[in-house]
């Protein structure tokens, strides 16, 4: 049987608000246990919570960015149930009012094509706190610091149909919430969370299959691991003649299976009602607009301008654009040596490669952009060759000069342009290899490409990589050729 | 100096005839006597209060002071107050010392005034009699067989017994004005959001308001001055001026235009409280002011109504009593279920659990739609019905309960009859519009009560009626004998 594979993602982002959305507690991550829980965030009695203005803001942000009609009238609903890192025995939620409703992210996928994954809603909610189950003897520790963090909680359609689109989506989101500035997406620390609906069906059947939900998966990789260890599981389970039951499942990434939580029947009815200690939450046209004016330039927009103004391709383009902050970089360094296409491939090159090795983001970059683009502008103008300026890169990598420039000084790595010299130094070549001279001025034309590299490369190295090639080239043909 | 009203008591401190020393001293040993048998107090903290005292007398001979600094008051035990136990009436929370100021508290603290102590109420202010207190019943110092009303029934029977100048209360289907008119107080529940419910432990948050209960409209002024006020943290809070109540208590009626809703004068209503509003409308028609009937078509909906929406969220607000972080926790838990069963279980009374389970019923999955939504719009239609009332009155004119106090022990075993007590003071906790109750009068030595419901924000109105027919009668001025 060919079954068809039917995805759909829950994203929780932790806003990247100074404050908590119902406290003025701070939200930094990894503070001593409780060190930032307030007597709203303990749930102490008689308190009440105030909602936090610069939540509802970046929330709407989000909003506009996916071109999703805008809740103008928030309602915030308690969803009831107890665990003891729940300290109000409810979350503070968003259930029949949320402030995103329907829109849509396009998805590029590796071969290139564009799918469009639906969003069928995010809302705003509280994050509640953590258990820390080691360390106590027999008993349980529980650390509210996260409790009241805000969430946008981003519920797509089941548009995904592989594992692989699911994480092209989950990596869509993840940029754009960066780029928004509203959520720092770092998913080792849980602030981008993902919850992963996965059912099956026969192919060409309509109805989905019975789904189950494998909660908080946090990483790209487990995302695309537990899906497909899933499907296989749903796909197994139905071929030996089973069924799938509805529940949620976690993901054991040691193990690389998914195993069950609990079962339909034994969830909770969250009993939701619409909280009274908050009102509803009435947003104004105008202040639409103002959110609108602050929203930057877009993941796929700039991908597009990539294209456009810098004739660059699609691949390099989204490539360079996945992330605000490398395409931030890219752009200070086309901006300062002009030059885009050497500019991309010195970013996704030379630089990436050292990122990657150093385990580094693009922000804590040893070679600044101002730094490359210098780089490039030399080698540009001749002054070094492209295989000078890896020796170039590397040193400013190491520090071992502020600009491309004081390196090139310091180094001696100018290269040398003055024809007389590099005619000194061919003869000087060409006399030390006069048995290679006789062989190539007999040989056929065809056989002479060849020859002639040797002789490039004997002169680039008796000039230690310093003459211009260009002028090696030329210089070397007029002398072999005469 | 305890038959003394609140004003009466500032201007004597005020003109250093007397001192907040003596005067709280006075009230602390009144308490001595007679609480034994009345349990109005669950805590009464007489260092606390005494070295107010000290720190109001300072206060007053350096020119500093409110019309409040110095006045001994007692709060409701469910205003939090630092330091000193809030145990909302219940076994969970008999251990509890909030470790902050509950705002109505801390602005009496600012105003200067003295705390003797906590009241007692029924558990989480559920109840009207004040008998599902962990800590005993209260009993009405005009007859103590008899309940003093609830849930505010410990500040009630403290104000009425002379056990304090003052208290606080909350009113969340009548929780002020009921025991008001149990024990002839006067009793005021402001407009929705007028009064800051941070700290105030919540029973039903879209219902509860803290007011003032006292002897006359005139303290209830100048109580209510200290109390009212936005606060940016309470969200439900309106953000709105305050008026001053005392400078227009002494405005004219003339012209008043006062209702009587027909459906509160229909069966059910006890003869000496009708009889006792016939006589007060004569006297309200005798100050200019002019009476008609009007009606409130949905008012007997409005007990079914209460009844979804407070234990709906009483059952959400009391989940965060769970033995985890406060409270009472049962001994040797042997799992967390164990641990939540068993702490909830033990913890609270049956009332509290009686509610918890009806409004976890209401908002259920498959039943949301039919209890909860449903209350939601006989709420908004009972608040229509007061919108169209105030076209045509200023006021509305009622009984605060069908019969005056009844006997202890006498309802307890019957929740339905026990909530039909609260029939007249209801609606107006689901219009949030606010209300002032009054003594109108007596029947075999028990006091009759009468409430004055206005539009919102119309407590300087309700006040200055309230004041005007207190110029004319002297019902609030008797005391219960003994006391």
């Amino acid at each position: 049987m060919q079954w068809e594979i039917v995805i759909g993602l829950e994203i929780h982002a932790q806003l990247t608000t100074a404050s908590k959305i119902f406290s003025g507690s701070a939200t930094t991550f990894g503070a001593e246990p409780n060190t930032q829980a307030s007597l709203i965030d303990l749930g102490m009695p008689g308190t009440l919570p105030v909602l936090n203005a610069q939540a509802v803001r970046k929330a709407v942000k989000f909003g506009l960015a996916i071109d999703a009609e805008i809740g103008m009238t928030n309602v915030f609903a308690r969803k009831n149930y107890f665990y003891p890192d729940l300290p109000k025995g409810y979350q503070t939620s968003q259930m029949d009012h949320p402030v995103v409703g329907k829109g849509f992210l396009d998805i590029t996928l590796d071969d290139g094509t564009v799918k469009r994954v639906g969003v069928t809603r995010a809302h705003l909610e509280e994050d509640a706190g953590k258990s820390l189950h080691e360390d106590f003897q027999g008993m349980s520790g529980i650390d509210l610091n996260r409790a009241g963090t805000p969430l946008l909680e981003i519920v797509s359609e089941p548009d995904m149909r592989s594992a692989k689109e699911a994480v092209a989506y989950a990596k869509t989101v993840h940029s754009l919430v960066r780029y928004l500035g509203i959520c720092d997406g770092n998913m080792a620390e849980g602030s981008l969370r993902c919850d992963c609906n996965v059912s099956i069906r026969p192919k060409g059947q309509a109805e989905f299959g019975t789904r189950c939900e494998i909660k908080n998966v946090n990483s790209f990789r487990f995302i695309e691991k537990a899906i497909n260890t899933e499907v296989q599981r749903q796909i197994e389970l139905i071929e030996d003649g089973g069924k799938v039951v509805q529940e949620t499942r976690l993901y054991d990434p040691n193990k690389d299976e998914t195993r069950s939580m609990r079962s339909k029947e034994e969830a909770n009815d969250y009993r939701y009602f619409p909280c009274p200690d908050l009102l509803p939450v009435v947003l104004e046209p105008a202040f639409l607009e103002e959110v609108r004016a602050e929203l930057p330039e877009l993941p796929q927009q700039k991908r597009e301008r990539f294209v456009s103004q810098f004739g660059l391709s699609t691949y390099d383009a989204s490539v360079l654009s996945a992330q605000r902050e490398l395409a931030d970089y890219f752009e200070e360094v086309q901006r300062v040596c002009d030059d885009a296409k050497l500019a991309a491939n010195w970013v996704m090159g030379e630089l990436s490669s050292l990122l990657n090795k150093a385990d580094l983001d693009i922000e804590q970059s040893p070679v600044s952009a101002a730094q490359l683009g210098g780089m490039i502008q030399r080698i540009k103008d001749n002054t070094i060759s492209g295989k000078i300026a890896k020796m170039v890169f590397e040193a400013l990598a190491n520090g071992e000069g502020d600009s491309a420039d004081a390196v090139i000084e310091a180094k001696g790595l100018k290269q040398v342009t003055d024809s007389g010299a590099i005619e000194t130094m061919l003869d000087e070549v060409l006399a030390a290899n006069a048995e290679q001279v006789e062989q190539y001025r007999a040989a056929e034309e065809a056989k002479r490409g060849k020859m002639f590299g040797f002789f490039v490369g004997q002169a680039m190295k008796a000039s230690k990589g310093k003459a211009n090639p260009q002028q090696v080239n030329e210089l070397l043909r007029k002398k072999l050729d005469s | 100096m305890h038959e003394k009203t609140l004003a009466e008591l500032s201007q004597a401190l005020q003109s250093k005839t007397l001192s907040s020393v003596e005067l709280t001293q006075h009230y602390l040993k009144r308490i001595e006597t007679f609480d034994g048998k009345l349990n109005s107090y669950i805590t009464v903290s007489p260092d606390l209060a005494l070295n107010q005292a000290k720190a109001a007398d300072e206060r007053i001979a350096a020119g500093t002071a409110t019309a409040l600094t110095g006045i001994p008051l007692a709060h409701k035990d469910l205003f939090c107050t630092q330091g000193l136990r809030t145990s909302c009436g219940s076994k969970m929370l008999d251990n509890f010392i909030a470790p902050y100021e509950s705002t109505v508290t801390q602005r009496f603290i600012d105003a200067g005034a003295v705390t003797l102590g906590k009241t007692n109420l029924d558990e989480f202010a559920m109840g009207s009699s004040t008998e599902s207190s962990f800590y005993g019943p209260t009993r009405n110092p005009w007859d103590t067989e008899r309940v003093p009303g609830g849930s505010s029934g410990g500040s009630a029977a403290a104000v009425a017994a002379r056990l304090c100048a003052a208290a606080t209360g909350t009113d969340t289907g009548g929780s002020i004005r009921q025991p008001a008119g149990f024990t002839a107080l006067t009793g005021l529940k402001p407009t929705y959001g007028r009064v800051s419910r941070w700290g105030m432990i919540a029973y039903a948050s879209s219902l509860d308001q803290g007011g003032p209960m006292a002897r006359t409209a005139e303290d209830c002024a100048l109580m209510l001055q200290a109390m009212a006020g936005f606060d940016d943290k309470d969200s439900t809070s309106v953000d709105q001026p305050v008026d001053n109540y005392s400078a227009s208590l002494n405005d004219s009626l003339t012209g008043l235009r006062i209702g009587l809703p027909k459906e509160y004068f229909a069966g059910g209503l006890d003869a000496a409280t009708a009889d006792a509003i016939d006589a007060a409308v004569k006297q309200f028609q005798a100050l200019g002011a002019e009476v008609k009937e009007i009606s409130l078509p949905n008012a007997e909906l409005a007990i079914p109504a209460y009844y979804v929406i407070a234990p709906a969220e009483a059952s959400s607000n009391l989940s965060r009593f769970d033995g985890v972080r406060f409270g009472y926790r049962c001994n040797d838990p042997a799992d967390l279920t164990d641990l939540y069963k068993r702490s909830r279980g033990e913890g609270f009374g049956p009332e509290v659990k009686r509610r918890i389970m009806v409004g976890a019923y209401a908002l259920s999955a498959g039943y949301y739609d039919a209890y909860y939504l449903q209350a939601q719009k006989i709420r908004r239609l009972i608040k229509n019905d007061f919108m169209a009332a105030y076209e045509q009155v200023d006021v509305i004119l009622c009984p605060t309960s069908p019969t005056p106090a009844f006997k202890i022990g006498e309802k307890i075993d019957d929740p339905v009859s026990l909530y039909l007590t609260d029939i007249y003071t209801i609606t107006a906790n689901l219009a949030g519009v606010p209300g002032i109750a009054l003594p109108a009068g007596f029947a075999n030595g028990l006091p009759l009560g009468m409430q004055l419901l206005g539009p919102y924000f119309s407590e300087a109105r309700l006040l200055n009626i309230a004041h005007q027919y207190q110029q004319v009668t002297d019902w609030h001025q008797r005391a219960p004998a003994g006391y």
